[in-house]
C-alpha cells in the first residue's frame, strides 16, 4: 500500500434505514411501508421484512401496494429526518475509529487500519458492531475489505469479509453492478456476456475503454486497490463556547464585567472566522461552593462585536448574587446565525445599531417576543391588512397601499342599535349620544371564503364613515346578510 | 391659515408630555410627523383596541414604529424610562391607565433629559401628572365648513405648560403637505 499500513475498511450499509427508524419506536409485526410523494405519485420508499415477504418492493406505486397487501400500513417518510439519523449513527461509529464518512443516504463508510484489535481483531469488531445494531433494531449489512469500492461491493451483495491483500478472489464472483456503475453500463455489459467481475478483469483493457468510456476500469482498480479512493469524515460542528478560571475568586461586578469582556473578545473572534453571529449567550458563572448562576441573554440582532454585546450582559450580571466569590466564568453562544461580512457604507449604521440595542435591553424586560412592528400584508379586510411581527426576527418594509382612507384605531366590532342599510340619524355607542352629520359610503367589503374566520360569519359589510356633529367620526359598518349596524373604528 | 407657535407645538423636545381627550392618538401621530424619526409605541397587552397602520400612514412611515406590549403600567414605565435614557428613540408614546406618583413622574423627565427624547404619555381624562412639561386635551371637531371626505379638524386645549400661556387651537392636518394648519373656530 501507500503508507505500509495496511488499510482496511468497513462498510456498514443500513438497507430498511427508513422504515427501521420509525419501527424502533413503535415495533409492530405488520407489514409496513414508507411512501414518498414523486411527480404526483405515492411510491413505497422503504419497506420492512414482513412487506417484502408479501411481494412489495420500493418504487412500487402506493394504490398497488394496498391492492396487493390490504393490511400494510404506511407513513409519509421524512427525509430531513433520515439524513440527521444517519449523522446520529455516523457520531455513534467513531466509537470504532476516528475515520467515519457517509455512503449515500443509507450507509457509513469506516476506515478501521490500526484500530481493530482493540475489539478482539476484525471478527470480533464485526460482531460487536452487528450485535449492537441489531440491538437498536436496525436491519444492517457489512462488508469488509482494503478498499471503500470492495467493501460496498461485499455489504450490498451478500455480505462477506475480503482476506487482505487479495480483493479478486473476493470480488469475481459478484456482479459487475457491484461496482456502483450506473443502471445502463451494467445492463450492456451483462449482455456483452460480462456478468460478473471475474469477467471484467479477464477481458482485454483497451476495447473496454473504447466502449464504455474510463469509468469502468476506474471503478475496477478502485476495488482491487490499483488506484485510491478517499474517505471524508464530517467535519465536526463548531463548537462556540469559551471559559476562564481564576486562581482567586471575584465578585465585585467591574471585575465579573472584565471576564466577561475577556471571554467575550474571544468568542467573538471565532465567530468572525466561521462568519457567524450570536443570537442568544449564555453565560455561567460558578462559585466557590459548587453552586453556578447563569445569566442569559437574548439579541435582537446577530451580533459579534464585543463593545455592542458587554453593556447589554450588565443588567443581567448586576442581578447575579456572588456568595463567597466566583471563580469560573463560562460563556456559551446558545444560538448562532450566518452573519456575513458586510460592506462599510457612508450612511450612518450607527444609528440602527442603537435602536437594536435598545431592543435586546427592553427584550431582556418585558421578553423579545413582545416587541413588535407592524408589516403590510395582502388583504382587503381591515383587520388582516397588516401583520404584527417580533421587531427581533423581521425587517421592516413599507409598501402600504390603500384606496380607501383607514381609520386611525381600529376595536373588535361593536354593536349599536339600528337595522336600516341607511346610517341611522342617532345612535347611541359608548354611552354617548351621537348624531350622524355627515354619512360617507357604502364601501363594501366580502369576507375572504377562502379562511375560517368567525367574525366574518354575518357576512359583507357596508363600511360608512360617520362624521357627528358631537365631533367623533367612526367606522360603522352595516351587514346586509343579517341586518345589524356595528363601530368597528375611529378616524383621526 | 397660520402655523402654531414653534415654542408649543412640537412639544419641547427632552421632557416628557401629557394628552388626553378622544384626540390623543391624532396629536401623538401629528407630534411624531413633526419630530421625524424612530417612534416607539408601549401599551398594554390586554388592550383590545390597536392603532391601525393603514390609518396612520398618512402621518408616518410604519417602518419607523416599534410596537411594546408590556404586562403592567410598571412594565410600562420601565420600558419607556429605557427607550427615553437610550436616545435611539426620537419621541416614546405610552398609554397610561393609571395616575402618575411624583417619583415615576420625575423619573421620566430625567430619563428624557439624558436621551434627549420626546416622551408623550397619553392619560385618561382628569389624571395628569404635576411633573408633566406641557398637557394637552385633544378632541375631534365636526368641520362643517370644510367639504372633503377626510377632513381631520381637532380642537387642541393647552391645559397645562411650565414654561408659558394657556391657548385654545383649531387644527387639521393636511396629508399632501404634512403639516398642521391651524384655522379659525367655526362660528356657531
Amino acid at each position: 500500500m501507500f503508507d505500509g499500513i495496511q488499510r482496511r475498511v468497513v462498510s456498514l450499509w443500513f438497507p430498511r434505514l427508513a422504515s427501521d427508524q420509525i419501527l424502533r419506536r413503535c415495533p409492530s409485526g405488520a407489514p409496513f411501508a414508507l411512501t414518498l410523494k414523486q411527480s404526483n405519485i405515492n411510491r413505497l420508499y422503504c419497506l420492512n421484512a414482513q412487506a417484502t415477504q408479501q411481494g412489495l418492493h420500493p418504487g412500487m406505486p402506493y394504490s398497488d401496494a394496498r391492492a396487493f397487501c390490504p393490511n400494510l400500513q404506511t407513513a409519509p417518510v421524512d427525509l430531513l429526518q433520515g439524513q440527521r439519523f444517519l449523522q446520529i449513527l455516523c457520531r455513534w461509529a467513531t466509537r470504532y475509529c476516528p475515520w467515519v464518512g457517509l455512503e449515500g443516504r443509507d450507509g457509513l463508510v469506516l476506515d478501521i487500519s490500526g484500530s481493530a484489535h482493540l475489539f478482539g481483531g476484525e471478527k470480533g469488531m464485526l460482531s460487536d458492531m452487528r450485535t449492537r445494531l441489531t440491538r437498536a433494531g436496525l436491519s444492517v449489512q457489512i462488508g469488509l475489505a482494503d478498499t471503500r469500492a470492495a467493501a460496498w461491493a461485499l455489504a450490498h451483495h451478500g455480505e462477506g469479509l475480503a482476506s487482505p491483500g487479495d480483493m479478486l478472489s473476493a470480488l469475481q464472483n459478484l456482479p459487475v453492478a457491484a461496482l456502483q456503475l450506473d443502471e445502463k453500463t451494467s445492463t450492456a455489459l451483462t449482455r456483452l456476456g460480462l456478468r460478473k467481475i471475474g469477467d471484467l478483469v479477464a477481458a482485454p483493457r483497451a476495447p473496454l475503454t473504447r466502449r464504455f468510456g474510463p469509468d469502468v476500469l476506474r471503478r475496477l482498480d478502485q476495488a482491487v486497490g490499483q488506484q485510491p479512493e478517499g474517505i471524508t469524515p464530517l467535519a465536526d460542528p463548531p463548537h462556540y463556547a469559551v471559559r476562564m478560571t481564576l486562581p482567586e475568586p471575584i465578585g465585585l461586578i467591574s471585575d465579573v464585567m472584565a471576564g466577561t469582556e475577556r471571554l467575550l473578545t474571544q468568542l467573538c473572534a471565532k465567530l468572525k472566522a466561521q462568519e457567524m453571529g450570536a443570537r442568544g449567550l449564555t453565560i455561567t458563572l460558578r462559585r466557590v461552593d459548587q453552586d453556578h448562576q447563569e445569566v442569559e441573554l437574548r439579541l435582537a440582532r446577530p451580533l459579534r462585536d464585543p463593545h455592542r454585546i458587554l453593556p447589554l450582559f450588565e443588567r443581567g450580571l448586576t442581578g447575579v448574587d456572588a456568595g463567597f466569590g466566583i471563580d469560573q466564568l463560562r460563556l456559551e453562544a446558545t444560538q448562532v446565525e450566518a452573519l456575513p461580512a458586510q460592506q462599510l457604507t457612508h450612511v450612518s449604521a450607527a444609528q440602527k445599531g442603537h435602536l437594536e440595542d435598545l431592543i435586546t435591553r427592553i427584550g431582556t424586560r418585558i421578553g423579545l417576543m413582545n416587541i413588535q412592528r407592524f408589516l403590510p400584508a395582502d388583504s382587503h379586510i381591515p383587520e388582516r391588512s397588516f401583520i404584527i411581527a417580533p421587531a427581533a426576527y423581521s425587517d421592516p418594509a413599507s409598501g402600504w397601499a390603500c384606496a380607501n382612507p383607514r381609520p386611525l384605531r381600529l376595536f373588535p366590532p361593536e354593536p349599536i342599535m339600528a337595522t336600516k342599510p341607511h346610517p341611522p340619524e342617532r345612535f347611541r355607542w359608548r354611552r354617548m349620544s351621537l348624531t350622524t352629520a355627515r354619512a360617507t359610503g357604502p364601501e363594501r367589503i366580502a369576507p375572504e371564503w377562502w379562511l375560517e374566520d368567525d367574525n366574518w360569519r354575518s357576512g359583507l359589510r357596508d363600511y360608512w364613515r360617520v362624521e357627528t356633529t358631537q365631533g367623533r367620526r367612526l367606522w360603522l359598518f352595516y351587514t346586509p346578510q343579517s341586518p345589524g349596524w356595528f363601530v368597528q373604528g375611529e378616524f383621526a | 391659515m397660520y402655523n402654531l407657535d414653534p415654542r408649543i407645538f412640537p412639544s419641547r423636545k427632552a421632557r416628557t408630555h401629557e394628552v388626553c381627550g378622544p384626540g390623543a392618538d391624532v396629536f401623538a401621530f401629528t407630534l411624531a410627523a413633526r419630530i421625524r424619526g424612530d417612534v416607539m409605541w408601549v401599551q398594554e397587552r390586554w388592550e383590545p383596541s390597536q392603532i391601525n397602520p393603514n390609518g396612520f400612514v398618512e402621518f408616518i412611515d410604519s417602518a419607523s414604529l416599534t410596537l411594546c406590549n408590556t404586562k403592567d403600567q410598571t412594565e410600562t414605565l420601565a420600558v419607556a424610562e429605557e427607550a427615553l435614557r437610550s436616545g435611539a428613540i426620537s419621541l416614546v408614546v405610552m398609554h397610561l391607565t393609571k395616575s402618575l406618583g411624583l417619583t415615576e413622574g420625575r423619573r421620566l423627565q430625567l430619563a428624557a433629559r439624558d436621551g434627549k427624547s420626546t416622551g408623550l404619555a397619553i392619560i385618561p381624562d382628569g389624571m395628569g401628572s404635576n411633573s408633566a412639561e406641557t398637557r394637552w386635551r385633544c378632541a375631534p371637531v365636526f368641520d362643517s365648513r370644510f367639504i372633503s371626505q377626510d377632513s381631520t379638524l381637532q380642537k387642541w386645549e393647552l391645559i397645562k405648560n411650565k414654561s408659558g400661556t394657556l391657548g385654545v387651537w383649531h387644527v387639521r392636518w393636511d396629508p399632501a403637505s404634512r403639516r398642521l394648519i391651524v384655522v379659525s373656530p367655526t362660528g356657531k
